[in-house]
């Protein structure tokens, strides 16, 4: 008898681990469970708004806030874990996927009225043509940034990267989608749906930059840019503006032949158990302020009209920020792949580093 | 029978996080995604043998460097005052509540180019950075395992019965033989526990390789990493290896330490 008490004790033990793992399990009314990039909204930082209090304050529904670090991250989160999330941020190709796997819910756009301030080119999205699943959050563009010291001629696109004068001190994306990407771009390949053969040719491009290249990095290109330890980079605009106004002698090109343009955009999962929440939370990120203070941090691109007209000229004026219409007609955006193409493109890249 | 009402725990706990876990991986790495038996997998795994070995060399060299400082620190420390011991202790254990990463990255900034060591060897004339190499890696797992080395290794020493010693200088040993003769072989299950514990985390780290190393520092924890975000199979069947040699590797320490034991 004892020994039964013990196990139903242990196993009653072991739930509430369980239960505390998968966090926000239990629907509440007046609750909505986020899940987004790291520090992927302005929380008060330099000065700004915390938006998520702010949220709370006007509502009363409480915002239970949690991050991802990778799109994988996230769908493995919402396809293996009994977990219930309300807004999910998920980028370009992984909102394709998802709703192929009919992983989100079609959201009811009557309750979110601030969509009518969303610029036109960011509505029926590529991965959601027909305008059912998603509001976009943040969009951008990748680009190079270079220090003016070290790289002497101007560079105008990807080829930077393979310049042998800069042996040594070049950084390179550490992420097998956007190398693989750069490398197809400087071959003339279009990535948007690219085939094993693309990839292969791609494999080949990166293999030729590795004796060149210092490191590959994703958040350390920060500090290995900001104190003049490398020359050149590529990576994502938003984040070039930023490492900018830390270091001057930094400065950025946009590739003549147009880059990739991506986007995140806010979803509700089918595990969400507090929809009307989760509209009024979308909803209100993108009321004109509360957009306005996020792209004031995070210095992406932000597609509702409205704010843009309350940003700063400085930030309205930037060509990473802001890219030109003519420049936005030449980017390409990716696709969702096969999965196989995809883990062929991982573990091909997964090669040429591990070589 | 009491005892073995109280073990319920442990043994659901090694259940739960152990057992059915290491089956879990068994089970992925043995087969492919229409889930039948496939040994494709480790045929995968076994393309990044270079990446092992050099991941097992590095862990060696770590492992050896480790030990060479700690043991003599070790044997220091135990002759001195019991205050003076507590507080050499202390001291090396408050890096250690600092978060890891932060201890690597002052590393990052330490070798940099322009950084202090190049300011400091500047003065003599020698410039250069001395980051993004394999040397910086082994001095960042160095520094990182040290004390993992060290703590048990004291321990042990600090258990030796001094009467044993006394004996010995009795007999008419000098310094070196009571060393060798009395101080080495009780210490040897200090060293090899400490051998594990270093050996083990920095075959499979790959955080200090990423931060501290080149282009050609990749560690198999990082091919582990990356190859789970598409295939589960391979990172499996590569973690499965790894963990198939570091078992070989200790076992053949395990099987050293005894005979030295006895000896």
């Amino acid at each position: 008898m004892k020994k039964i008490l013990c196990v139903v004790l242990c196993a009653a033990m072991l739930c509430s681990v369980a239960a505390l793992f998968a966090g926000c399990g239990k629907a509440d009314a007046g609750e909505v469970n986020v899940y987004n990039w790291g520090e992927y909204i302005a929380e008060g930082q330099d000065g700004l708004m915390n938006v998520i209090d702010e949220f709370e304050k006007e509502t009363g529904i409480k915002v239970n806030y949690t991050t991802f670090e990778t799109n994988e991250d996230l769908y493995n989160m919402l396809k293996n874990s009994n977990v219930s999330y309300d807004v999910v941020v998920p980028s370009d190709y992984m909102i394709s996927k998802m709703i192929k796997e009919n992983m989100l819910l079609e959201l009811n756009y009557d309750n979110i009225p601030n969509y009518k301030y969303i610029n036109d080119r960011f509505k029926n999205l590529d991965c959601d043509p027909d305008n059912k699943y998603t509001v976009i959050y943040q969009w951008g563009v990748t680009g190079l940034v270079y220090d003016k010291n070290k790289v002497k001629n101007k560079p105008t696109d990807w080829s930077a990267l393979w310049d042998e004068d800069l042996k040594g001190d070049i950084l390179m994306i550490n992420n097998s989608r956007d190398a693989m990407a750069i490398a197809m771009q400087t071959l003339g390949i279009d990535p948007t749906n690219c085939t094993k053969a693309d990839v292969d040719k791609a494999s080949e491009k990166l293999r030729s930059q590795k004796p060149l290249l210092k490191k590959y990095v994703m958040d350390q290109v920060f500090t290995e840019m900001e104190t003049g330890q490398s020359a050149i980079a590529p990576y994502y605009a938003g984040d070039i503006a930023a490492m900018m106004d830390e270091n001057e002698d930094l400065d950025y090109c946009l590739p003549s032949y147009g880059s990739n343009l991506f986007y995140d955009a806010m979803c509700i999962p089918t595990c969400s158990k507090n929809k009307e929440n989760a509209e009024k939370f979308i909803n209100f990120m993108q009321k004109p302020e509360i957009a306005a203070e996020n792209c004031k941090y995070l210095r992406y691109g932000c597609a509702n009209d409205e704010a843009v007209k309350l940003l700063p000229d400085d930030i309205k004026d930037s060509e990473l920020t802001f890219p030109s219409d003519e420049y936005l007609d030449k980017c390409y955006v990716f696709g969702n792949l096969d999965a196989d193409v995809y883990e062929y493109m991982q573990e091909e890249f997964v090669k040429v580093q591990a070589e | 029978m009491k005892s073995r009402k109280l073990s319920i725990p442990y043994i659901l706990w090694m259940l739960v996080f152990t057992m059915i876990p290491l089956v879990m991986i068994g089970f992925t790495a043995f087969t492919d995604n229409s889930g039948g038996f496939s040994l494709e997998a480790f045929s995968s795994a076994f393309q990044y043998t270079n990446v092992f070995l050099k991941s097992l060399w590095i862990a060696l060299i770590s492992t050896v460097l480790c030990l060479i400082i700690a043991y003599p620190l070790a044997y220091m420390l135990c002759q001195m005052r019991e205050s003076t011991q507590n507080m050499v202790v202390m001291l090396l254990m408050i890096p250690m509540w600092m978060n890891f990463l932060l201890r690597i990255y002052a590393w990052v900034l330490i070798l940099q180019n322009g950084g202090p060591l190049d300011t400091l060897l500047s003065l003599i004339g020698i410039h250069g950075s001395y980051g993004n190499n394999t040397a910086a890696v082994i001095v960042g797992m160095v520094y990182e395992y040290m004390p993992f080395m060290l703590l048990p290794i004291y321990t042990v020493m600090g258990k030796i019965d001094k009467g044993l010693i006394e004996a010995a200088q009795d007999l008419g040993s000098n310094r070196f033989a009571v060393f060798k003769k009395v101080v080495f072989p009780l210490s040897i299950p200090g060293i090899i526990s400490g051998i594990t514990m270093v050996f083990v985390p920095s075959a499979s780290t790959f955080v200090v390789a990423q931060y501290l190393g080149g282009t050609d520092d990749i560690m198999i924890g990082d091919i582990i990493d990356k190859i789970f975000f598409t295939n589960n199979h391979i990172g499996s069947a590569i973690s499965l290896v790894l963990m198939v040699f570091i078992l070989v590797f200790l076992v053949l320490m395990n099987l050293f330490g005894d005979e030295e034991a006895i000896a």
